[in-house]
């Protein structure tokens, strides 16, 4: 049974037809690449995997169990987390704080139920562990290279176990050390079993981390191919639309 | 930074877990680095300098009076500090007390008993404070419109409400009222046995050192605190972490009225009587000390400790102008300086404010 499974999704906002029958299925610890132009799609549909909106027609399952999300907080409680594009992260918060913003650790009883601080930087120290990530839980992000923040807003998935992460253009607008540092972030989440979906502009990043490439032109999927059967190429030609389909 | 972890990309991954153990700064590098810890030094500098050339200065009545002078201001400030955490601003203090004092006023006037009368007075405080927060928040306009119009408003409404009159008749509970407003603690009487060096300290002060610990408290170790920085520092991200970011800002601007409200009253004691001018001008000293004890009006920065000291430094010069005899139309000048000095050096340059690169300099590496 796939983790996630799409089955003939289709979105309009009015008479626009954002997202046009789109299927597809991602299994656990798969890396998939939607790849696409601006205005393709892609957005949307990471937007109705997160929860953002329901789609207009189809349906989203999640092993198995079909789903209806009106808001994020449902897909992050069947195992969906989304690293979102500016990454929302509070610069004047630690590491630690950012990872638990919004679900602190707490002990003691009420009225003196404070935040249990140790734990929650104990906590984040281990979860950067794992992601192999030199990141200080104390430190203020403020000082953080684009790397680390990566760091801090994936750790944060990493606090409920999720199965899936949603990445939106994780790579952009970083320097080229922290873009090896980010995909190598993608390979441990995999190494995990967590499967990943990767939006992203740059084709060396996606050819580098992925198992397989979804390509969506005008709301509709275009290709759906394992890294190994297609090239940069053709990828192109298919978001160009140079190439009608393969 | 020890130079066994200053290359990790050599030393591979084994030692990350030495790595996220490293805390940043000691706690004594954070608090020297801190503007609240400056403003503190330049205060005692003040008072030791002020004590040795003024005599009437550094005596314990002064110490009272200027204590229970910058109260008021203090208690608005930990309001103000709220605000600003959130990255607002509340221009309309200093209306609601006077708002507050004629409700309240009123209320003692028809001889209804002071608890009646202080509760309606907090409830008007408290309304302005939600009209405030309900625009800020859910219908999301600027806040300094908002509670430009606030300021406005709830002068008018003190002033229609008294008919610009002067309250003073306060009924058959005008002595507790006024006990409220000027009791001392402790109380000193010839003969006692507390030592006389102890000021008597106001029932203003007191008010303002209990708000303070717990609003330190809540700053440092409840979520709710930590909520309220993030709101400052990303909002978006607060809201997609799913922090209740409309409902914590709008109750930042009722705790901000709910201070003035409580300073209104207390002053309403000591004076025995309420007038609609109440509070005219006072945002403006409030923001002013709320910014020189620290605060970001950019958001996501300020103590609790930082409003008492910024309320108490700007009281201090206020005094110190007074006693050295210089004409007080020159307070203002005063004043506005030491906002814009205190911002500048609250600045940031490259992830440090002024002070924290100036101490760098100063003291070089070898110390870190």
């Amino acid at each position: 049974m796939a983790l996630l499974d799409i089955r003939n999704v289709s979105k309009s906002f009015g008479a626009i037809q954002a997202v046009n029958d789109i299927s597809f299925a991602i299994e656990r610890g798969e890396v998939v690449g939607l790849m696409g132009d601006n205005g393709a799609g892609k957005s949307t549909m990471v937007k109705l995997i997160a929860g953002n909106f329901p789609p207009t027609e189809g349906e989203i399952a999640v092993e198995g169990e079909v789903c209806h999300f009106h808001k994020p907080i449902e897909a992050r409680a069947k195992g969906i987390e989304v690293v979102y594009q500016d990454l929302a992260i509070a610069d004047n918060l630690t590491a630690a704080q950012n990872v638990f913003l919004g679900r602190e650790l707490k002990k003691g009883p009420w009225p003196f139920r404070v935040l249990d601080k140790q734990a929650m930087i104990d906590r984040a120290a281990e979860l950067f562990g794992e992601l192999k990530s030199e990141t200080r839980p104390r430190d203020l992000v403020r000082k953080m290279s684009g790397g680390q923040r990566q760091a801090v807003a994936i750790a944060r998935t990493r606090l409920s176990k999720a199965h899936m992460v949603l990445m939106d253009e994780p790579t952009a607008a970083i320097s080229v050390r922290q873009v090896a540092e980010v995909l190598e972030l993608i390979r441990r989440l995999k190494a995990q079993g967590v499967a990943v979906i990767l939006i992203s502009h740059r084709m060396p990043d996606v050819f580098a981390v992925c198992d397989r490439i979804i390509v969506m032109r005008r709301g509709a999927k275009v290709a759906d191919k394992t890294v190994a059967q297609t090239s940069p190429e053709e990828i192109t030609g298919l978001i160009t639309g140079a190439i009608r389909a393969a | 930074m020890p130079p066994d972890i200053a290359k990790p990309a050599e030393s591979g991954h084994a030692s990350i877990g030495d790595v996220v153990k490293i805390r940043e700064q000691t706690i004594w590098q954070k608090i020297v680095a801190s503007q609240p810890f400056w403003v503190t030094v330049a205060l005692l500098v003040l008072v030791a300098f002020m004590t040795m050339l003024e005599p009437s200065f550094g005596t314990v009545d002064n110490a009272a009076n200027v204590t229970r002078n910058f109260a008021p201001f203090g208690i608005m400030a930990l309001g103000m500090t709220v605000v600003i955490i959130t990255g607002g601003i509340d221009l309309s203090v200093g209306s609601i007390m006077g708002l507050v004092a004629i409700v309240a006023g009123l209320f003692l006037t028809w001889e209804y008993p002071w608890y009646v009368a202080f509760f309606m007075g907090l409830l008007a405080g408290l309304a302005c404070g939600a009209v405030n927060g309900f625009f800020v928040a859910y219908v999301g306009m600027p806040s300094f419109v908002v509670t430009l119009g606030m300021l406005s408003i709830a002068r008018s409404l003190a002033v229609v409400f008294s008919g610009n009159q002067m309250l003073y008749k306060f009924g058959p509970d005008a002595p507790i009222v006024k006990a409220i407003g000027q009791a001392k603690f402790p109380h000193q009487v010839p003969g006692d046995s507390i030592p006389d060096w102890i000021p008597q300290f106001s029932s203003h002060f007191w008010v303002m050192i209990v708000m303070a610990l717990v609003v330190g408290y809540v700053f440092n170790f409840k979520a709710y605190g930590r909520h309220l920085m993030a709101i400052g520092g990303n909002e978006n991200a607060a809201r997609l972490t799913g922090v209740p970011v409309d409902w914590i800002k709008f109750q930042a601007y009722v705790f901000s009225a709910f201070t003035a409200s409580i300073a209104s009253l207390l002053l309403l004691g000591y004076n025995g009587s309420a007038i609609n001018a109440m509070g005219q001008g006072y945002e403006l000293r409030v923001i002013a000390a709320t910014v020189i004890g620290g605060a970001n009006l950019m958001g996501g920065a300020g103590t609790a400790f930082g409003a008492i000291v910024g309320s108490a430094f700007l009281e201090v010069i206020r005094n110190a102008l007074l006693m050295a005899g210089i004409d007080s139309n020159w307070q203002g000048a005063f004043v506005g300086a030491f906002i814009i000095l205190a911002v500048l050096l609250g600045m940031q340059s490259g992830g440090k404010s002024l002070i924290a690169a100036t101490v760098e300099r100063m003291f070089p590496k070898k110390h870190r």
